[in-house]
């Protein structure tokens, strides 16, 4: 079990997890109100015309204060199309997490609890998905499907990524349930839900917490990838990779800010989620130390 | 151990049927094969005719025996595209991606392996200090970033190496090759550094945090105790041990680079497998798709099965069941 308080007086006095922590939110709350905070909204066709296209950024002559950053191609403020950018990065890493973390640990739970044949099945399946990339899977599965937007790329990557979830569960529940407290649980009358929510689910959810966190990062740097390689995102769904990859087409020509700008705010985001799932992963599994 | 190694190549055998099936229903479901190949603007008859010449008009069951036997005889179909065999399509473009993988992973080995030897030796040197802050960059960026940035001040602003391409290749036999021409080589060093960057990171973190550990029992301290120098001790007794976990991620990261070649050739603009997929899929190409999922799960089936048996070699104490 995780002594939180501990854990808590120990992250109150980590420079690095609190700095980790402030951009997260603050990222967190960009993308959350920027219907309120952007100053465009750089998918309302209203708002944006041909005619501001390739602006610089605002200290730089020949650009405005109303494109703090600058603009793109198709005359979209950069800063804008970050923020909005930003809630499609959150959107599909909490959605993937979420999504593979229940799957992941539902099917790990039937596999270490039940055992058998439905072990044997889902450990195979899984061992078949971890000896290819995560990376490879999606892109095929997106590219085969010809699936665009938030919900299929959330769905292809979760496709792969409960493999993990459920291989924790499975090996947690099989150690845990040679324990004596399950025994003695079920001598006293405790049905197999019972003992699954009250006994084994909370020696595993620090660990499972871990892995999530380490994972977060690696699914925003999966989703702005395949939407710089054109099958994450549609045209019409704000996405950082795939801002840089139309930002890319004109870096011969000098125009540097549409690819750097939401490259270094996803840099900054994925290193801050990093930094603060390794400081979590160190925090609470004092083994690996 | 004889039994462990027949089960996994058993095992290797099924992956690979399986794949076969999954292929052979995305090339039946997804979209009108018939139609793709006749084109859009073909009669009935030239459809039926292209429906025949594919097998649709057969049972299911047949059509996947057909599949499979014409797979295993290295016919994959036609390409919607170029209508040329697409198995020779993909195995054109394999010579680049190979080569650039290849380049990858020795630079990720030779200089991941010398910097974590280092950072693990004087963890408190400047350099070291530097080295794992740049591999803390090199784990978070992503990888088409680290392209386009090193693009941008190698190529564009500094112009010491060239952007895209690569360059001119010498044909040997059915092989082409960029290693041998010096403008080859330029073009290589920009996307093989951006493609092995993640992995150069992990092995300098993976090598140094193996060294450290070795380096803090009790067998290196006694040899130093002995009088052999900080030199011996760490490439003779540190170095040795340290490198058996090394060993066996390596041929997984040769996977790993073959997979994020896509990334690296699409930024890059390099002729090689990755880049021959996205376009295959801008196009609905499913044959080439197709085509390059078999090869590349080919590779991956090939590159698991070789990591286990080396492991098993390397590694006798493991007990198998």
């Amino acid at each position: 079990m995780i002594d939180t308080r501990k854990v808590l007086r120990h992250y109150i006095k980590s420079p690095t997890a609190l700095f980790c922590t402030i951009i997260i939110l603050s990222f967190g709350v960009l993308a959350i109100g920027a219907d309120w905070i952007a100053p465009d909204n750089p998918y309302d066709l209203r708002t944006f015309s041909l005619s501001d296209r390739m602006k610089p950024p605002a200290w730089m002559r020949g650009g405005t204060l109303t494109f703090v950053l600058g603009t793109d191609d198709q005359g979209r403020d950069i800063l804008s199309t970050i923020i909005y950018g930003l809630r499609t990065s959150f959107l599909v890493g909490f959605g993937v997490i979420a999504l593979s973390t229940l799957v992941g640990s539902i099917l790990g739970l039937i596999a270490g609890y039940f055992g058998r044949l439905i072990d044997t099945v889902i450990c195979r399946i899984a061992d078949i998905m971890l000896s290819f990339p995560a990376f490879l899977m999606a892109l095929l599965l997106l590219g085969l499907l010809k699936w665009q937007g938030e919900m299929p790329v959330i769905l292809a990557i979760s496709a792969i990524f409960w493999v993990r979830y459920a291989r924790v569960m499975r090996g947690n529940v099989l150690a845990e349930k040679a324990r004596e407290y399950v025994d003695a649980a079920r001598s006293l009358g405790a049905g197999n839900l019972r003992i699954i929510f009250s006994h084994l689910l909370p020696n595993v959810v620090s660990t499972l917490f871990v892995i999530a966190a380490v994972d977060l990062g690696m699914v925003i740097v999966l989703e702005s990838t395949l939407s710089f390689l054109g099958v994450g995102m549609p045209l019409t769904t704000p996405s950082l990779g795939m801002m840089i990859a139309s930002g890319y087409n004109y870096l011969y020509a000098g125009i540097w800010w549409v690819v750097l700008f939401p490259g270094l705010v996803l840099a900054l985001l994925i290193l801050a989620i990093n930094l603060l799932g390794d400081w979590l992963r160190r925090e609470l599994n004092p083994r690996i130390q | 151990m004889l039994s462990y190694i027949s089960g996994r190549i058993l095992q290797s055998i099924l992956v690979l049927i399986g794949v076969t099936i999954i292929c052979f229903i995305m090339f039946q479901y997804m979209g009108d094969p018939a139609l793709a190949l006749a084109g859009m603007d073909a009669t009935k008859e030239q459809l039926e005719e292209a429906a025949r010449m594919l097998g649709l008009d057969r049972p299911l069951y047949e059509q996947y025996v057909r599949f499979l036997w014409r797979a295993v005889h290295g016919d994959f179909g036609i390409s919607f595209m170029t209508k040329t065999p697409a198995l020779k399509l993909v195995l054109k473009r394999m010579p680049a991606t190979l080569e650039l993988a290849g380049t990858a992973m020795i630079f990720a080995t030779l200089i991941g392996g010398l910097v974590g030897v280092f950072a693990a030796v004087k963890p408190r040197f400047v350099a070291s200090r530097l080295a794992m802050v740049g591999t803390l960059m090199g784990i978070t960026l992503p990888t088409f970033f680290i392209g386009i940035l090193s693009i941008y001040f190698f190529a564009i602003l500094l112009g010491w190496l060239p952007p895209f391409g690569r360059g001119d290749v010498i044909g040997i036999g059915i092989w082409s090759t960029g290693l041998l021409t010096v403008s080859g080589l330029k073009h290589l060093i920009l996307p093989a550094l951006t493609l092995g960057m993640f992995q150069l990171s992990m092995s300098t973190r993976v090598i140094r945090g193996e060294m450290m550990e070795v380096l803090a029992e009790d067998y290196i301290r006694t040899a130093r105790a002995k009088g052999l120098s900080v030199l011996m001790v760490t490439l003779r007794h540190a170095l040795k041990n340290a490198l058996i976990p090394f060993v066996t991620i390596a041929g997984l990261q040769l996977g790993q680079l073959i997979a994020f070649s896509i990334v690296t050739e699409t930024v890059f603009q390099w002729p090689g497998m990755g880049n021959l997929l996205l376009m295959a899929i801008g196009q609905t190409d499913q044959p080439v798709v197709i085509t390059y999922i078999m090869v590349i799960a080919f590779i991956f089936v090939f590159i698991n099965l070789t990591v286990d048996l080396t492991y098993c070699l390397l590694n006798p104490r493991i007990a198998y069941d």
